[in-house]
């Protein structure tokens, strides 16, 4: 109603005015970083438009660590309070890792929405507008790994690694994110809708992120299942934030995790972008 | 820059089994309006998607402003706008900050986009509307601000994808406009489109496509000579007078007339207008009382059926994802 009222106040197009902006300036191509990081203010944009895609940011990650510590702490660690200074760490690893799927699901609805067909057709550096939504959405793990940790705070998680160690661990989990992150993309050039793309990523995502070391110290796990476990890189990155937080620095374990974040960049990142340029 | 604006040599595109686009040939002079006319999947956006870099073509060349879609896919992306189905705003940005994001990425500075974006909201009639989101725009409004997301920067070819398809008129007109300006400032425009009344109105040159080929190209005056310039409708007052009134419309168009589904109507295919008055005259001389007539123009099934000998059916949809 608003909409149509609004067009008839307005005088349309004039043919003055249009002359005049038609006469406009020819600036000269932006490079990569400005465009990705004017790629990022967009999706920060839309966080602002439609706060109501933060659900899986806030609510999933408030669940989780409620569920799981009050469901399973004293059972398995003997008490709650023990278990949180455990589980804590390896939910912000889930947590984080569970929210990286949106970014397959958002590029998958911008495609379908021919968004992704206006971006494609302007003459900027071409994984730019991927490379934004990925830097939006860091802003989208800060927030997770915000709200995951304060409430741990309150339940009584006490990291003895301090800020410091804290700060570390969620910096790197951010780095393994935004890499992983390249494998939903790739999956969103792939498939045919949102709902598809949030299908198929719940299928990697929960063996990846439960046969881990997440939950539950893998020893009491059968061999075959330990071996599993030992080569997920979630489990890496588990044991890199538990450690920096508790006060500890695995130095190797955090090379297994950038090398992993290297690697999932490098398969993945080139894979996208040939799909990316080849889309029909 | 050659002489064409576009050129195209034998372009083909399949969809697995489906040729959508099965060798068109172009040659669009730099300059005004060309009409790509054609049903529903018939080819049209599948072709201007190749010509504006979104899709790589299987086998042709297409040249745009001189520059090969394929080889120098950058310097082609740099100089066109485009607007369509498929080439759209973000519903959930308002308009104002659309065009800042499209002026900021071709390389405008926060506060001279913020100027632009003013500027094109402006002409198109959308300043009230700027901060509101585009999910909340009306169609005609919709319409506007994909096309002004085109012009951030000044294109000197612009590919407009059906640019009134569903529009009520008043909007339609503001669209035409909007072209009829965008061609006065020296931009070339190649515009696809199903109504013949459109691309009569707006291109001086018309390509219709069928079936992923190029079928007839000219003039819209040369494409309606080839299919006769339309047909005059009759309806009588008197449906026993119908034998007589198609003996006398015979007799003055010098064509057969034929009698229509209605008992009291009937209508004959006509060469040009200038018959028309007379063989009215001779209705009324011949004591026959006309409650209706009509002077159709060819419809674009009349052009397909001209063309092909087969109506502008629905083909298989072009994905146009």
């Amino acid at each position: 109603m608003n909409a149509t009222s609004a067009e008839q106040a307005s005088a349309p197009v004039t043919e003055d005015a249009l002359r005049s902006v038609l006469a406009g300036e020819r600036p000269s191509s932006p490079g990569p970083v400005l465009t990705s990081l004017t790629f990022g203010w967009r999706a920060l944009l839309k966080i602002k438009h439609v706060p109501e895609q933060l659900v899986d940011v806030t609510m999933f990650p408030i669940m989780f660590t409620l569920m799981f510590t009050y469901l399973l702490g004293g059972a398995l660690a003997g008490s709650t309070q023990e278990y949180l200074q455990f589980l804590l760490p390896g939910i912000l690893v889930q947590a984080n890792v569970m929210i990286t799927m949106n970014t397959g699901i958002t590029l998958n609805t911008d495609i379908q929405k021919g968004v992704f067909d206006r971006f494609r057709s302007l003459p900027v550096w071409r994984p730019s507008p991927l490379v934004g939504a990925l830097l939006g959405d860091v802003m989208r793990y800060s927030i997770g790994s915000a709200i995951v940790i304060t409430l741990g705070l309150v339940l009584g998680f006490r990291p003895e690694g301090g800020a410091v160690g804290v700060v570390l661990s969620v910096v790197l989990l951010l780095v393994f994110s935004f890499c992983l992150s390249w494998l939903w993309t790739m999956l969103s050039l792939i498939l045919r809708t949102p709902n598809s793309v949030a299908g198929v990523s719940m299928m990697v995502m929960f063996p990846l992120t439960f046969v881990s070391n997440i939950f539950v110290d893998p020893k009491t796990m059968p061999g075959w299942m330990q071996a599993v476990v030992e080569v997920n890189p979630i489990t890496h990155l588990a044991t890199v934030v538990r450690g920096l937080m508790h006060g500890s620095v695995p130095a190797g374990e955090i090379g297994w995790v950038l090398a992993s974040s290297v690697l999932l960049v490098a398969v993945f990142g080139p894979i996208t972008m040939v799909l990316y340029r080849n889309k029909k | 820059m050659g002489k064409f604006a576009i050129e195209t040599r034998g372009l083909k595109k399949s969809f697995g089994k489906t040729h959508a686009v099965a060798g068109v040939d172009l040659a669009v002079s730099a300059g005004g309006v060309y009409g790509v006319l054609g049903p529903n999947g018939a080819g049209k956006t599948t072709t201007i998607r190749m010509l504006a870099t979104l899709l790589r073509p299987d086998a042709g060349e297409a040249q745009v402003l001189g520059y090969d879609v394929v080889r120098d896919a950058r310097s082609v992306r740099s100089r066109v706008g485009l607007t369509g189905q498929f080439a759209s705003v973000d519903e959930d940005l308002t308009g104002a900050e659309n065009l800042l994001l499209l002026a900021r990425l071709l390389g405008y500075s926060r506060r001279r986009g913020r100027e632009r974006a003013a500027d094109l909201l402006d002409a198109f009639g959308l300043a009230e509307a700027a901060d509101r989101q585009v999910k909340k725009y009306s169609g005609g409004m919709r319409r506007r601000i994909d096309i002004a997301a085109s012009l951030v920067v000044t294109p000197e070819l612009i590919f407009l994808d059906e640019p009134t398809a569903g529009l009520d008129p008043r909007s339609r007109n503001q669209v035409w406009e909007i072209v009829r300006g965008m061609v006065a400032e020296g931009t070339t425009v190649l515009l696809t489109t199903q109504y013949l009344d459109e691309a009569d109105q707006l291109a001086d040159r018309i390509a219709v496509i069928d079936r992923g080929k190029v079928i007839a190209e000219g003039s819209s005056g040369q494409l309606k000579a080839s299919v006769g310039a339309g047909s005059l409708h009759v309806r009588l007052r008197a449906p026993e007078q119908r034998a007589e009134a198609e003996r006398v419309l015979a007799g003055v168009l010098e064509v057969p007339a034929e009698p229509s589904a209605d008992p009291a109507a009937l209508s004959a295919r006509i060469s040009g207008p200038e018959r028309v008055a007379r063989s009215l005259a001779e209705l009324s001389r011949s004591g026959i009382d006309v409650t209706e007539f009509a002077l159709g123009q060819p419809s674009l099934d009349q052009v397909f059926l001209a063309l092909t000998g087969h109506a502008a059916e629905e083909t298989p949809k072009e994905d146009a994802t």
